[in-house]
């Protein structure tokens, strides 16, 4: 049961915090304490840098008593009614993918001035800042550098076109697990083989297992849950997802299971008149699973097969929050619901905190795949290099901008090819 | 996953060859761990090139210090070179002669602007101001009707209309000078850097409005693409400023650094939680601690002193330090550790924890937790003071209430044991090894808290170093880490009590009203100090 270390560590905490907590004073917020605390420092700075002296101003007396409103009706304009025009009809034709990555990628020219060349320090130097750059992070970039280094001595590989290739090709077997397996098997009637098509670069090939897993079978209502820490993008991912599933003709309902945001079901609500799906809302600040719960009776009262929960963003780190969304996902699994995908929203400008966030959150709610958003930016998300990696969860969708039809499934030679630039 | 710099720092520190001075060699073994470190905390790489160039310069060749070793040089100086490149100038609000003061609030989709907004109007609100809250966002559905609910959750005034942004920041400062405002500000929808269009939207609205002040906010978690987001958006539009949110989850936040490093502007503000109250000043010394994964302890405490029971905490704190331990105490002390949050997270944070104990706090579920709590509770009073009265029809009994086994009473009881006896010697100042936990570095002769935390005197070496320069609130920090380490060094926790648990004797005479806590709980008497 416990170890020894448990009570150690306890212990331990309860030490540290108790004696430190009365050693040390609080700040206080506001701008009092603090100035005269910034004064006290400047001394402390080396003569190089000119040093400041305390600087919030202290609140000046407030200006003579503002004239007041007309009723707060004359002055407020509602601006939450920017109505848009609800956009029915097919789903539109959108570039592929690696040209919409294309566009946005910055040149490697290191990369670039590898081919051609001899494997020497400096190209294993721009290897690794290329992997670095793109958020793939350090333990990640040395394993595959490190494998890398050991083909070069092995000389499995030449020079330095063939090592840019067998970056990529390692990336690209890395991000799909599912056709080296395949390959593995050996079996000509399994799934696809990677040698399928010409070269490293191929993405010809779907990967299996990628799509988004639907059990079409009476009586259950699939349900697909939106999970992440806050500000990634997971309302407007539900948007786009309820926008493709309605396309491909299936009935969909959302659910609004975000109760804490500040008008979040309200923006919910917008997408769900924008593609034409029903929505289930509650009270706000009331209880998530509730939202839930009642999404999946009116779906099966509906006869609709899906429902798309959207939920609260939550850090990883606050335990409350954390048992609230395994309680959403218990209650969402009650018959006829059932968790056929919890797909965690991961912004793609995140550094090495996305491998924290998909840990805590697929131990929490055992996440079944990634979108990663925001990818028409200039962040590379490498950090689903290392989710893989670590925990063999997939990128499923990408998110490329905040319309609708924003949303592609997830190629892993498309999106390894923008990463290296 | 968070391997402290300080952990690194102990794997090269048997490597480093003490010289006198600090050899090229040690230097660059050090700035190679520091490197990686910088680079898991998301700094950025060029930043981070920069950084360890600079730090090599500071210390070629400096004569080695006594009470550290080579490692914890470095580790001093890159601290120290990190609050400078954090802090340094401070931004000195101002405000305008001909009101209002306009401040205009930009960065990527979600970051954290429309809260941000609000919790700008809340603070200035607080210092007796009188802003006005524009809702020039009308990109993101809801947008506006989120500002206007934080507005109201503020007591703030927001004003929007659907016509554009230009023409709403425009309407948006005319309605602040008829009101009579002093603060505009400014929430606009969030824009990729690369995009021309919408960049050249936003400094559109800036030469219309002309803020006195830009704010780029951007959240804490972002990775190295903070550099090319920091400079598009210093390019447009010539920030004053950055706003950091988001920073009470874990990433360690090298963005700030990445982002101010380009900006070359202050860090503002610091955003800490999603109510409109976490909200203060950038401290750079906290957020120092926090990129090189020595855990934000002054938050830490501040999040203690929020959720846990000051009194209850320094009341058991003080019973450990005088050799008391009893599964009652044990249990207090459980009830008190639950209130923080994630064990596993906050035992993270702690400085000097060893990495050996940080990894059995990751793996520690928090229901492990619940259990111990489930056999404690089953037992009476009486067993819970003398745990040696429990034969085996008391074991059975105890596993049943508690859902456990009989051989999992059997450990705790074990196990309490130990830990009394740690404990005790602990106060009384030195013991002898204790059984299982040999493998603790420095574990051997347990004395003192460095002993504990597993760290050894170094790691508090290390500490006092860091706390003897870190800012005015380390003043009482860095004479506890002071005493802390010459309390390693006597081997006794009584030198941590004197320095700065000064409010664990005050419960002693409290106790009579206050303390749920049994008298019966003590089997020993204490231990005079």
């Amino acid at each position: 049961m416990v170890a020894l270390w448990v009570v150690l560590a306890v212990l331990a905490l309860v030490v540290v915090v108790g004696s430190l907590s009365y050693a040390v004073r609080p700040r206080r917020r506001g701008g009092g304490t603090a100035a005269k605390a910034r004064t006290r420092t400047a001394p402390r700075r080396p003569p190089s840098s000119p040093s400041r002296t305390a600087t919030i101003a202290p609140p000046g007396p407030a200006p003579a008593a503002p004239e007041e409103p007309s009723g707060s009706g004359g002055a407020l304009r509602s601006g939450a009614g920017a109505e848009e025009a609800v956009r029915l009809g097919t789903v539109a034709e959108t570039p592929p993918l690696r040209e919409r990555l294309g566009r946005t990628r910055g040149v490697f020219a290191g990369l670039r001035s590898l081919r051609g060349k001899a494997v020497d320090p400096g190209a294993w130097d721009a290897l690794e800042e290329a992997l670095i750059r793109a958020d793939v992070g350090v333990a990640t970039t040395d394993a595959l550098l490190e494998d890398l280094r050991r083909r070069v001595r092995d000389r499995e590989i030449g020079g330095g076109d063939e090592l840019v290739d067998a970056l990529r090709g390692d990336l690209v077997d890395l991000l799909s697990p599912e056709r080296r397996r395949d390959a593995a098997r050996g079996d000509g009637a399994g799934g696809p083989s990677p040698s399928d098509a010409s070269g490293p670069l191929a993405d010809s090939v779907a990967p299996v297992g990628r799509g988004l897993r639907f059990d079409d079978e009476a009586g259950v209502v699939n349900v697909w849950l939106f999970v992440g820490v806050n500000g990634v993008g997971k309302t407007t991912t539900v948007g786009k997802v309820a926008r493709q599933q309605i396309a491909a003709g299936r009935s969909v309902l959302l659910a609004a299971g975000d109760t804490f945001r500040a008008a979040a079901a309200e923006q919910l609500d917008m997408w769900a008149r924008r593609v034409g799906a029903e929505i289930v809302r509650g009270a706000p600040g009331g209880d998530p699973s509730a939202v839930v719960f009642d999404a999946v009776q009116r779906a099966a009262a509906r006869g609709s097969s899906l429902v798309l929960a959207d939920t609260a963003g939550r850090l990883h780190t606050k335990v409350n929050l954390v048992e609230e969304l395994k309680k959403v996902r218990r209650v969402a699994e009650r018959p006829p619901g059932r968790v056929t995908e919890v797909l965690l929203v991961l912004d793609a400008t995140t550094g090495q905190n996305g491998l924290v966030q998909a840990r805590q959150f697929t131990d929490a709610v055992s996440v079944t795949g990634v979108v990663l958003t925001k990818l028409d930016g200039t962040a590379k998300g490498g950090i689903v290099v290392a989710i893989q990696r670590e925990l063999g969860v997939p990128v499923k969708l990408i998110g490329l901008g905040e319309g609708p039809d924003d949303l592609v499934p997830f190629e892993p030679a498309a999106f390894v090819a923008a990463l290296l630039g | 996953m968070f391997d402290a710099l300080s952990d690194r720092l102990e794997r090269i520190a048997g490597r480093l060859r003490s010289r006198g001075r600090l050899s090229d060699a040690d230097l660059d073994d050090a700035l190679r761990e520091i490197r990686v470190a910088l680079l898991d905390a998301d700094v950025e790489i060029g930043v981070v090139r920069t950084f360890v160039e600079g730090i090599r310069a500071r210390c070629a060749g400096e004569v080695l210090s006594k009470s550290l070793t080579p490692g914890q040089q470095v580790v001093k100086a890159v601290h120290e070179a990190l609050v400078e490149a954090l802090g340094g100038e401070t931004l000195k609000l101002t405000y305008a002669s001909r009101p209002p003061t306009v401040v205009l609030l930009a960065g990527l989709q979600g970051s954290g602007k429309t809260t941000t907004a609000a919790k700008l109007a809340r603070w200035w609100k607080q210092q007796g101001r009188n802003p006005l809250l524009v809702g020039a966002d009308l990109q993101r559905p809801a947008a506006v009707e989120q500002l206007r609910v934080l507005g109201r959750q503020a007591g703030v005034t927001v004003f929007s209309e659907p016509t554009d942004p230009v023409a709403v920041a425009l309407a948006g400062l005319e309605e602040a000078r008829r009101l009579g405002r002093d603060i505009c500000i400014v929430d606009t929808a969030g824009r990729l850097a690369i995009d021309r269009e919408l960049m050249e939207e936003v400094r559109r609205i800036s030469a219309a409005v002309q803020p006195h002040y830009t704010l780029l906010v951007i959240d804490a978690m972002t990775g190295q693409d903070a550099v090319a987001t920091a400079r598009a958006f210093h390019d447009a539009l010539e920030l004053d400023g950055l706003v950091v949110t988001k920073l009470d989850g874990d990433a360690r936040g090298g963005a700030a650094l990445s982002a101010k490093g380009v900006v070359g502007r202050p860090i503002v503000f610091a955003s800490t939680g999603e109510k409109l109250g976490d909200f203060d000043l950038f401290h750079p010394d906290r957020m120092a601690d926090r990129i090189l994964g020595m855990g934000d302890v002054l938050s830490l405490i501040e999040q203690a002193e929020r959720t846990m029971d000051k009194e209850a905490v320094a009341r058991s704190a003080g019973r450990i330090m005088e050799g008391r331990f009893t599964l009652e105490d044990f249990l207090e002390q459980l009830q008190q550790v639950k209130k923080l949050g994630s064990f596993g997270g906050i035992m993270k944070l702690l400085p000097g924890v060893s990495k050996d104990l940080r990894q059995v706090a990751d793996r520690i579920d928090d229901r492990e937790l619940a259990r111990v709590e489930a056999v404690i509770r089953s037992m009476t009073p009486a067993e819970r003071a003398d745990p040696s009265v429990i034969d085996a029809s008391r074991r059975l009994r105890i596993a049943r209430g508690s859902g456990t086994s009989t051989a999992d009473v059997s450990q705790l009881v074990k196990q309490h044991r130990e830990m009394q006896k740690l404990v005790k010697g602990m106060a009384g100042g030195g013991v002898p090894a204790v059984p299982g936990l040999g493998s603790v570095p420095g574990g051997r002769g347990l004395g003192g808290l460095g002993g504990l935390l597993g760290g050894g005197r170094q790691q508090l070496a290390a500490l006092r170093a860091l706390g003897a320069q870190s800012s005015d609130e380390g003043g009482g920090l860095a004479a506890l880490l002071g005493s802390a380490s010459s309390a390693a060094g006597a081997g006794s926790l009584d030198a941590v009590a004197v320095g700065g648990a000064a409010g664990t004797s005050r419960p002693k005479g409290q106790r009579a009203g206050k303390s749920k806590k049994k008298k019966g709980g003590r089997v020993t008497p204490p231990k005079g100090r």
